[in-house]
């Protein structure tokens, strides 16, 4: 029998250890990557030219971004690696690729999805302005090119993320003014069994805010946005807000990095026609997976953040652990023992990111509340009000019908950013659970597809 | 104890929605079952082509009474459906010069029937239309067709009829219907049943389940349209643009919608799953379309494609719907399996239905689209 087909999406942490446990087994898999290099978000890697050390771009993670780096570099020669290679559909069987115009078709026996994760973003008024990043993004700016995103930054929003890319913008030397953080002290307390299941990460979190506080950064809990004031021509200017009941406040700055923790990227698995269930501790739609990461399809699998938000260390156990289930669905021999320690790591992360949600949990009422005037919807430039009038004229509640009829998620991302705000919108004006929403079908291409694609001559 | 109407019409498509409007406006009370949601499928998914030329000559009147509704649907439903008379063009290729001959006896008949066409080559089609590639030969361009928003149709004619007094009940999906007495009696998955003597079949890719109940099938095949969409650009190109060629790939369209998106079809349509209620577009035939779609407007291989869709469309062998009364009960109506081309008729199919079973008879030739030529025997 020919050796079996493997395909990995991905080459961030999870990406990563599944080639390898499948190198480790004699298959040489294709690995299909967006990115320029490995790495994938969070162990990002900066551009050949650039000589940052490790301890410099990656703070507490060093170690590992090192030893991932170094696997996977290990591994190149044993692999088929496609980088700046877009998944663009997924259908009978093969996955179709885009590499710039160039369009393959990729037969598979498994197929691993590890896809990782985008912000996840609650609009506030003004955000649409010149100078609003997401979180992700801010970090990505800071490592790939050494740059910040203004001179006076301002960290909204909630998450391990908004303490970790503000602590990153400080040791850079960059003006933080303030880190506003949407949920309660409070919650973190209530977190804390949960949390205390990876000691060392919690203590890395707080080991974080007492920096940022030692530097002097304004950090405030319980923060309620109002709004990021600026204009169209000269982009943000200051943010206003209230702390809990308190009055409001307004502070100035050219910048601000938004974001409350991660959402899966599951558009990949949508294609691939995976079932999805509604996740009431983060208020998402997951692929549905057992606990080795096989989806709702024979033949596909998922790991990582990618399937669900578990972070970087229960990603790279996850990996390894879906390409064994993966192996030995395909009738390699696999060490059972070792996937039950897997098995057990996971979990020991899935508790951990439960205390995190609990910590900083998803300010769904916020999108209830925005303003008419505010955009919800960037690519199409729909307003709160736009929708909600649409919602009244048409009696659409469900959240495809609110797309078809009003834009919203109907742009360049396809509601990955403004979706899930977008489905807590609707939920609080039709006053019925958001999981009765629904969820965006995904539809391809997952990005932008050139329609060049196919081209030999371009 | 079954709910009762003088009209029950199964099928909350464009079809169903209008002619529930028309009825209501022959006094008629009506209720409208759809399955799902009004407008999700076919009527909804479509490219949006509000397009007379091209369509069999014994089709104009039915074109030309719908083009009168298009053009007043904004004071009709109060509400905006994107229509723009904008133009149509239909091009052919240098390597088909016999279909310029064709487009010209075309332009001849449509005229008889109040079609204008203006036939262009050369400079003339280049100077009105500079997107055009090299491969272009010649052009028939309609100054009175264009386009409108699928999504957006269909809904409105509902809300419409709803707001004249049309009851409309969505998620009923229907799975059984007879005729006991002088009444049809047709009966939802849930138990529900609804009562009237008149049933119009307007059910489209699902049409045949009904008919076929009455002793009617039709050999109807369930298809999708090969749909994409490109990020918005600034507005500039007016006409919706189209190939004639007897070759299903190259047989692709374009039409930029106000917004700036450019909105792409055809090509070789995919396979669609009324079962299952779900319709995919097949990744070879995005790759096959741009590459026609490169073609046909070089210009456009600038661009990014955001999005794909298809949808639920029934088509019969000879591409024309069943539309009209059955020939085996009395007091039933059919209007579906509109072949991929229902959008531009459908406001004028639904006022001639409406017409046939509130007067019995209609000015409008239907008879190519009696549901008899599939009769056995």
């Amino acid at each position: 029998m020919a050796d079996p087909r493997i395909i990995i999406v991905g080459a961030g942490p999870a990406g990563t250890r599944a080639a390898e446990a499948c190198v480790q087994a004699g298959i040489r898999p294709i690995v299909l990557d967006e990115g320029r290099r490995d790495g994938g978000q969070i162990y990002r890697r900066q551009p050949d030219n650039f000589t940052r050390p490790y301890a410099k771009l990656y703070g507490t993670e060093a170690p590992r971004a090192q030893a991932l780096h170094e696997t996977f570099d290990g591994l190149k020669d044993r692999i088929d690696y496609r980088a700046e290679t877009l998944v663009w559909n997924i259908a009978d069987g093969h996955v179709r690729t885009a590499t710039r115009t160039m369009e393959s078709a990729l037969p598979f026996d498994a197929l691993l999805l590890c896809t990782g994760a985008t912000d996840r973003l609650m609009p506030v008024k003004g955000w649409q302005f010149a100078g609003a990043y997401s979180l992700g993004g801010a970090q990505v700016a800071l490592k790939s090119q050494a740059v910040s995103i203004g001179h006076k930054v301002v960290f909204m929003g909630s998450g391990p993320l908004l303490y970790l890319v503000a602590s990153q913008y400080v040791q850079a030397g960059a003006d933080v003014v303030a880190v506003l953080d949407t949920a309660p002290y409070s919650a973190r307390i209530k977190a804390l069994p949960d949390l205390l299941a990876v000691p060392s990460v919690l203590w890395n979190g707080v080991a974080l805010t007492l920096a940022l506080k030692r530097a002097g950064v304004m950090v405030r809990n319980s923060v309620k946005p109002l709004e990021i004031l600026g204009n169209v021509e000269d982009g943000l200017s200051g943010i206003r807000f209230r702390v809990g009941a308190g009055a409001e406040q307004t502070i100035a700055c050219d910048a601000v990095a938004m974001g409350h923790h991660l959402r899966p990227e599951t558009q990949l698995a949508d294609l691939a026609r995976c079932a999805f269930a509604f996740d009431p501790v983060t208020r998402q739609w997951l692929p549905e997976r057992d606990g080795d990461g096989r989806s709702s399809v024979a033949g596909v699998y998922l790991a990582g953040d990618g399937a669900k938000i578990l972070g970087a260390r229960s990603a790279e156990a996850s990996g390894r652990l879906t390409a064994l289930a993966a192996l030995g669905d395909l009738g390699l021999p696999v060490d059972k023992g070792e996937m039950a320690s897997l098995r057990g790591d996971v979990g020991t992360y899935a508790k951990f990111a439960r205390g995190l949600a609990t910590a900083f949990p998803w300010p769904a009422e916020q999108a209830g509340a925005l303003p008419d005037e505010a955009i919800l919807c960037r690519c199409e430039g729909v307003t709160a009000g736009d929708l909600r009038a649409v919602m009244r004229e048409t009696g659409a509640k469900e959240a495809n019908r609110a797309k078809a009829f009003s834009r919203v998620g109907m742009g360049r991302c396809q509601g990955r950013y403004c979706g899930l705000a977008a489905a807590e919108l609707i939920a609080a004006q039709a006053d019925i659970p958001v999981e009765q929403v629904g969820r965006l079908r995904g539809q391809a291409p997952v990005k932008p597809l050139n329609i060049s694609i196919g081209d030999t001559d371009a | 104890m079954s709910a009762a109407s003088d009209v029950i019409i199964v099928g909350g498509g464009l079809m169903g929605s209008s002619a529930a409007l028309f009825l209501r406006g022959h006094g008629l009370s009506v209720t409208l079952l759809e399955t799902d949601l009004i407008g999700r499928q076919a009527s909804g998914t479509n490219f949006g082509n509000v397009r007379r030329q091209g369509r069999p000559i014994h089709q104009l009147p039915l074109a030309n009474r719908a083009i009168d509704i298009w053009r007043r649907s904004r004071e009709l439903l109060g509400a905006d459906v994107e229509y723009l008379q904008s133009g149509h063009i239909r091009v052919c290729y240098r390597e088909r010069p016999e279909l310029v001959g064709s487009m010209e006896e075309y332009a001849d008949k449509a005229r008889a029937e109040g079609l204008d066409l203006e036939l262009l080559s050369g400079n003339a089609l280049r100077d009105k239309f500079p997107f055009f590639g090299a491969d272009v030969l010649a052009g028939s361009y309609s100054a009175t067709d264009g386009h409108a928003n699928p999504r957006l149709a269909a809904p409105a004619f509902a809300r419409a009829a709803e707001r004249l007094g049309a009851v409309i009940h969505e998620h009923t999906k229907i799975v059984d219907a007879q005729k006991i007495g002088e009444d049809f009696v047709v009966s939802a998955a849930d138990g529900r049943t609804f009562r009237a003597p008149i049933l119009l079949v307007t059910a489209g890719a699902w049409g045949n389940a009904l008919s076929s109940q009455f002793g009617e099938p039709v050999p109807i095949v369930p298809r999708g349209p090969n749909m994409s969409v490109t990020e918005p650009v600034p507005y500039a190109i007016l006409p919706a643009v189209g190939v004639m060629t007897p070759v299903e790939e190259e047989t692709v369209y374009f039409r930029q919608v106000a917004r700036g998106n450019i909105v792409l079809g055809g090509s070789t349509r995919g396979p669609s799953f009324p079962d299952q209620y779900r319709a995919y577009v097949e990744p070879q035939n995005t790759v096959s379309q741009l590459k026609h779609i490169r073609r046909l407007a070089p210009a456009l291989g600038k661009l990014n494609i955001i999005r794909v869709w298809s949808g639920i469309e029934g088509y019969l062998p000879d591409s024309q719907p069943v539309m009209g009364p059955s020939a085996t009960t009395s007091g039933l109506y059919y209007a579906f399996g509109f072949s991929g081309s229902g959008f531009q008729i459908g406001p004028g199919v639904g006022e001639t239905m409406a017409e046939i079973i509130a007067q019995g008879a209609t000015d409008i030739p239907i008879a190519p689209y009696t549901i008899g030529r599939f009769a056995k025997g």
